[in-house]
């Protein structure tokens, strides 16, 4: 099993999320996290998937998705030439004696505190799923509260932009 | 005879095969031209203020529709008003959703245009889903039109809601929810291109009320607006000719024909490219009729209860070429050990059925007919410079297992009538002209094996999904489309009685069928998996309809019922007359019971799960390979 970060691009369409996740769970496969957001042109949002699949499979995926008519491009980028980031929010036990500590690692990590009260801080921090783990790991001996994490975001080392050819069919047929 | 409000037009007015009589088809685009679709004839509407249902009426019209099959409810109220007075949509009051679905699926096969169906929202669309989910497997192109309860009162679980968008995702090539009334037109413009195009599929439209009910806008073409919809239909010239190549100089070629061959109107092309190549054909249970089975180098059925010919010259190809053909389970048998010294040529216009099961050496993605066209000059190419492969020593080995192990079944010894004998007789009574639409189980795979087919959409059936219940309600939307043919439903008395209310409607509205009810009194192949596998234990598969039954019901009470013409035939002596005697009955439906031996099997069969080399010809009887190779 290897992993695969997936860029689709998909219209701007009520419930295309509901169909390219429904497409992972009918073909039986697992998506390991999972991100939507819009992108530049308001018609088009973007889905980044990450799947634990092997190289035949993923060629299956692929073309199902592509078969959705709301999918407008696949992109599969490649770790080393994409940049992959995932948002932590992070609620530390850290009172007073503690507090210095934690903000040691914050800084360390290069992460931000967003909020205080005195038995506790709320860390903020972006990074690849590598470092989130190695923060984590870094504050778990003061106590992890609560965590919330994003799926990964990627997006293509370079000047090239995948949503302009994408762009130029929505606008086409619009 | 007794009418609906919306009577039948005259017989011969309907006819698909003149389209001076029947509206303009300018919207529903039609990819592959040798279909049986007219050319559709642009015509412009200047926007007009209407309803939402008349929009709904009027959007129909102009995509081409001349049938609509389906049963009003609340939801779907306001678009059955202006139907009514529709002079183009002739609407058919089927007697439950299930029979509209297949009706439509029934009329497209046969017709080669997009079926349509309507329902209400809840139970009328959610017996619209297994119509739907059939269509999907086989790629019938088909426009379900659904109500749904008005847009604000979505998601509250209001008196007659589904969620029917949401249940029919995974079934579907794509479905809609309409709540703005603007959208109307555009959207089901959208949803006949879809369904008729790249691989026809399914496609559903699901439009809440309150929409149905504002006024609106019509106005006709439409802008499609599917920047994500672009289907492949021209081939790739360097794959076509590599696939040239290797059919010109492979030795044991063989080409394995799916119902894309059908779907894509390429029929024609597809005799010329085995006339040029010489090579072996086998044509599966969706393309039976692509290729004339009077052919010399047809093969018949491939696949489980394929002709120990066709599953052998697969197993020993060292070519195939797939023609759009799926590598269905039911064709490969255990897939590990399919074919297993073939190189393949995959063609089909759906890219992720390449590779999906069987990997493959050049994919070919494109229409079946533009595949076929363009492949016939390479092949011609390629003959020229290196000659015509010598396939001599590949037609003796086919010849030899065609001699030695054809089609064939034994008189049953109980005194009854063989079903295949019966169905054969059918076959050859009423002739290829006739269209053959079957249910599900041993009367669908004895008609797929004992009818000769000479023509495409001249066998209809389901396929992929398997459901029992196809054949009363497609025969009838088949005879819809095609009136002047005779059309006969080949159902078993299982079949039969999931969906024989539709006989109701056939009478009616004046749709004769002919159905012949193979009668074994049993779910035949369940039954025939109880004797190969279970030990004889007939757990639960006696329907107590044959002879010297009960006889519940009696088959030609109820074809008495129905306002049919109920026959029986009980003796091999009785059943030419039987069959003659249906086919002189044309201004009603006509049902007969043929009570068949129950102990009739299906054979040659390749058990579920083994390797196709493990065929059977008959019960413990399998070919000695050895001895050919």
């Amino acid at each position: 099993m290897s992993r695969h970060t997936l860029s689709v691009l998909v219209e701007n369409k009520p419930g295309v999320l509901t169909r390219v996740a429904g497409l992972f769970a009918r073909r039986s496969f697992n998506i390991h996290s999972l991100a939507v957001g819009p992108t530049e042109h308001p018609e088009i949002s973007r889905i980044t998937v990450v799947v634990d699949v092997e190289e035949l499979p993923l060629e299956q995926v692929t073309k199902q998705l592509n078969k959705l008519i709301h999918v407008l491009k696949i992109v599969e980028l490649e770790q080393s030439a994409s940049v992959q980031r995932e948002l932590l929010l992070v609620k530390v036990r850290a009172d007073l004696a503690q507090r210095s500590h934690v903000l040691e690692v914050v800084e360390l990590f290069r992460a931000r505190v967003v909020d205080v009260v005195p038995d506790a801080v709320t860390i903020e921090a972006t990074g690849s799923p590598d470092k989130l783990a190695a923060l984590l790991a870094a504050l778990d001996p003061f106590g992890v509260r609560e965590i919330v994490q994003s799926g990964t975001v990627a997006i293509g080392r370079g000047s090239r932009s995948i949503t302009d050819r994408a762009l130029e069919r929505v606008t086409r047929t619009a | 005879m007794v009418q609906g409000h919306h009577p039948a037009p005259p017989r011969t007015s309907d006819a698909a095969s003149t389209p001076a009589q029947t509206a303009p088809r300018p919207a529903a685009p039609q990819s592959g031209n040798g279909r049986l679709a007219p050319v559709p004839r642009p015509v412009t509407v200047a926007p007009q203020a209407v309803t939402g249902a008349q929009s709904i009426v009027r959007s129909l019209e102009e995509a081409g529709v001349d049938v609509v099959f389906g049963i009003p409810g609340g939801a779907i109220l306001p678009t059955y008003d202006p139907l009514m007075h529709s002079e183009r949509l002739r609407h058919i009051l089927v007697r439950h959703e299930q029979g509209a679905g297949h009706a439509a699926s029934g009329y497209a096969h046969a017709t080669g245009r997009v079926g349509v169906c309507m329902a209400t929202s809840g139970p009328g669309a959610t017996n619209l889903v297994t119509p739907i989910a059939d269509a999907n497997m086989d790629s019938v192109p088909m426009v379900a039109i659904t109500g749904q309860v008005g847009a604000a009162m979505i998601g509250t679980d209001a008196f007659q809601e589904a969620d029917i968008v949401g249940i029919t995702l995974p079934i579907t090539k794509h479905n809609f929810l309409v709540t703005d009334p603007d959208e109307i037109p555009r959207t089901i413009a959208e949803a006949f291109h879809i369904a008729s195009t790249g691989r026809p599929g399914p496609v559903l439209v699901d439009i809440a009320k309150s929409a149905m009910q504002a006024a609106t806008t019509f106005s006709w073409p439409q802008d499609l607006r599917l920047p994500g919809y672009h289907p492949v239909t021209k081939p790739h010239a360097k794959q076509i000719r590599e696939a040239a190549r290797l059919l010109a100089t492979s030795r044991r070629p063989v080409l394995y024909v799916g119902g894309g061959a059908i779907r894509s109107g390429a029929a024609a092309e597809l005799r010329r490219l085995v006339d040029a190549s010489g090579a072996p054909a086998v044509t599966t249970l969706m393309a039976r009729g692509a290729l004339p089975d009077s052919h010399p180098q047809n093969l018949g059925m491939p696949g489980m209860h394929g002709t120990v010919a066709a599953v052998a010259a697969l197993q020993k190809a060292d070519l195939i070429v797939a023609l759009g053909a799926r590598f269905d389970d039911r064709v490969t048998g255990k897939l590990a050990s399919f074919a297993p010294h073939a190189a393949v040529v995959h063609a089909d216009v759906d890219p992720a059925e390449i590779g999906k099961n069987r990997a493959v050496d050049v994919p070919i993605v494109g229409d079946l007919r533009e595949v076929i066209a363009d492949l016939l000059p390479e092949l011609e190419r390629e003959h020229a410079q290196h000659g015509r492969p010598d396939l001599e020593g590949w037609w003796r080995q086919i010849d030899d297992w065609r001699e030695t192990f054809p089609l064939g079944y034994d008189e049953p010894d109980d005194g009854h009538l063989a079903p295949q004998h019966v169905i054969q007789r059918i076959g050859e009574i009423s002739g290829p002209e006739s269209i053959f639409v079957s249910g599900v189980g041993q009367h669908q795979m004895w008609a797929a094996q004992f009818i000769r087919y000479e023509r495409p959409n001249s066998w209809l059936n389901s396929g992929g999904l398997g459901t029992m219940g196809y054949s009363v309600p497609a025969a009838m939307g088949a005879k819809v489309g095609q009136p002047d043919r005779t059309v006969w439903a080949i159902d078993g008395d299982g079949c039969f009685q999931m969906t024989n209310q539709e006989l109701a409607t056939c009478t009616i509205n004046d749709i004769p069928i002919k159905v012949a009810v193979v009668n074994n009194s049993s779910l035949g192949m369940v039954r025939q998996w109880q004797t190969l596998f279970y030990e004889s234990r007939y757990s639960n598969t006696d329907l107590h309809t044959g002879h010297g039954t009960v006889r519940v019901p009696d088959f030609v009470k109820l074809a008495d019922a129905y306002g049919c013409v109920g026959l029986r035939c009980e003796t091999k002596a009785d059943v030419d007359a039987t069959i003659k005697r249906a086919m002189e009955i044309d201004d009603r439906p006509v049902v007969v019971d043929f009570t068949v031996s129950r102990d009739a099997m299906v054979w040659p069969m390749v058990a579920a799960g083994v390797s196709n080399d493990e065929i059977q010809y008959a019960r413990g009887i399998s070919p000695a390979w050895d001895r050919e190779e």
